[in-house]
């Protein structure tokens, strides 16, 4: 069977070759992934398996690459964006505010208090969105699926929330350079109401479904642990190096997009294992909602949504047809003929599983004449061998759904 | 802020000297260059000085100059953050452009490991030391190096993209293929 899966000159043929159990057992070999239901994404790994048992793992990435750096580099700055929200495809919101705050840095522009504060509302509806998806798919793994249908629900609410926003849902390509493409209109405002008046309650229930439950502790509790200094070594950023115990996060520590005018504490975890990554996503949420609140009664009075920065920001259509001014910025904004400083800054916010950072070097030109994209779970996926080793089959699959590896941001 | 920009620029030049150059604090994060054959012990000593403590690897990655003087057509670019104090430094070193060649830091920082080898998988950067250095993102029968400016966003041979169709030149000759 192993002949079929790996040539024969493969390390693990040799391994399987060489080592004689005295009981008569072989060892063997499992393709896990590419495309399995369990794994969430397109992720392969070649496990050597005494039996149930994990002593090897192999992982191959970049099934869907799809060159984002490269095309970066052909596209004006305003035509980024839709890639960024390729990446981490569950908090695309995230990853498209931390793009326009780069270009924001490389440029200087200040953007209204106002427009901040919306940016953190729907920076932090993201954050949700994707612990929801990963604790409920957490426990789907472990055998509870009615969690997972149960909050599912309150994703689609976002979702209706983003499409208030912007019009679209799962990739929003949200924003301008310096604000949003339109102030959030009414509807926006009564449907996050109406998801700060619902929601606590059925997060609530989906936690007590879990935190106490005798089944996924058992399946969770020392699986896939790993140290405070080891994950400081692999470069893991977000919950999951929380988990282990570090408090480090962007938020606090950069506070960008006025995080500093809120109060939220950073929760921490102890062990670095699955059920702790579970506890500390789940405590992540409780804070979101509390900034959320906070943002909405600190909202500064008037109707801010943009800066004012005519050289960047597309002008309303009618004033392109209707005014001289409004038409020649929107024809050098779209023509590309805008100014932009030579340097380099480095943007990191706090996404959904760790530290996005956006490296950006330009040249004077319409196009990025470097960007570079720091994935967190490209990163810290490389820990992923390590922490199954010694583990079953079925804590591997625990594993890698507690990471919160997201295939699009692995492969970029 | 304790960890002051003023105070890790002389330190590094007290300890190595001319090798390390062109400090820049204008925009952003403080920056630096670092001769390609001592970016191991710089980075060593960084993270572990008692006064440093860079002991976070945040990104690394390539860049391409081919603009440049041969000696400086590729860069490596290292990020490395210091929690304690919460400082950020970037770190470059310059490359031949015809044999781009560094050591790798898989040493100091297990992170390191995927990093370099999506550097050499776009750039073809060899990382010297590094333990299995073999393309991780694209197809190991790829022969090019995608991220270098000189491989083509899209397909040369193609047609239906021809810019006279569009209207986006002034020459009218005919469109021949």
């Amino acid at each position: 069977m192993s002949e079929l899966l790996l040539p024969p000159e493969h390390r693990y043929a040799k391994i399987i070759k060489e080592r004689h159990n005295e009981d008569g057992s072989e060892l063997s070999i499992l393709n896990l992934g590419p495309t399995h239901p369990a794994t969430h994404g397109i992720f392969q790994n070649i496990l050597l398996m005494d039996g149930e048992r994990i002593l090897e793992a192999e992982p191959t990435i970049g099934y869907i690459h799809r060159a984002f750096e490269k095309i970066a580099e052909n596209r004006p700055f305003y035509q980024i964006t839709p890639l960024t929200d390729r990446m981490n495809y569950c908090s695309s919101p995230i990853n498209n505010m931390g793009w326009w705050m780069t270009i924001e840095k490389t440029l200087g522009i200040e953007v209204p208090k106002r427009a901040q504060y919306l940016r953190v509302i729907v920076m932090e509806l993201a954050r949700i969105s994707d612990h929801l998806i990963c604790n409920s798919i957490l426990g789907v793994d472990t055998g509870a699926y009615t969690g997972f249908l149960y909050v599912m629900q309150f994703r689609e609410k976002i979702y209706e929330i983003y499409e208030e926003i912007c019009g679209a849902r799962l990739t929003t390509n949200m924003g301008r350079m310096g604000g949003f493409e339109r102030d959030w209109s009414p509807e926006a405002f009564r449907k996050l109401d109406a998801f700060l008046e619902e929601f606590p309650a059925v997060w609530k229930e989906f936690e007590n479904l879990f935190v106490r439950n005798r089944i996924f502790i058992d399946r969770t509790v020392n699986v896939g642990a790993i140290t405070a200094e080891k994950a400081l070594a692999y470069g893991f950023t977000g919950p999951n190096l929380r988990a282990a115990g570090v408090d480090y996060d962007v938020r606090v520590a950069q506070p960008y997009s006025s995080y500093e005018d809120f109060d939220f504490i950073v929760p921490v975890g102890k062990s670095g294992d699955t059920y702790d990554r579970f506890c500390v996503r789940n405590a992540e949420v409780w804070e979101s909602l509390s900034i959320i609140r906070q943002a909405l009664n600190k909202m500064p009075e008037g109707n801010d949504y943009h800066a004012d920065v005519p050289e960047y920001y597309l002008p309303p259509k009618e004033d392109v047809y209707n005014s001289m001014e409004s038409l020649i910025y929107h024809f050098k904004i779209v023509m590309g003929e805008v100014p932009v400083p030579v340097g380099e800054v480095y943007h990191p916010v706090e996404g959904a599983n760790g530290e996005i950072g956006f490296y950006l070097v330009t040249d004077g030109s319409r196009t990025p004449y470097r960007l570079h994209f720091r994935r967190p779970c490209f990163i810290f996926y490389q820990a992923y061998p390590e922490m199954i080793k010694g583990a079953m089959l079925s804590d591997a699959i625990v594993i890698l759904s507690s990471l919160n590896v997201i295939a699009g941001e692995l492969d970029a | 802020m304790a960890l002051e920009t003023t105070e890790i620029q002389e330190r590094l030049i007290e300890n190595f000297g001319s090798k390390i150059s062109n400090f820049d604090q204008s925009k952003d994060i403080f920056t630096f260059e670092v001769d390609s054959d001592i970016n191991t012990a710089v980075i060593l000593f960084l993270k572990n000085d008692s006064i440093f403590r860079f002991h976070f690897l945040t990104d690394l990655c390539g860049i391409h100059y081919p603009d440049n003087e041969e000696n400086r057509q590729f860069a490596v670019v290292y990020h490395l953050h210091n929690w304690y104090e919460n400082k950020r430094i970037r770190i470059k070193s310059f490359l031949n452009g015809s044999n781009p060649e560094i050591k790798s830091l898989s040493n100091i920082f297990l992170s390191a490991n995927w990093m370099e080898r999506e550097t050499y998988d776009f750039f073809g950067i060899n990382f010297t030391g590094h333990p299995q250095l073999k393309r991780i993102l694209n197809m190991d029968e790829m022969i090019s190096f995608p991220m270098r400016k000189e491989f083509p966003m899209e397909d040369s041979g193609r047609t239906d993209k021809d810019d006279r169709y569009f209207g986006r030149t002034t020459t009218n000759q005919p469109i021949v293929k």
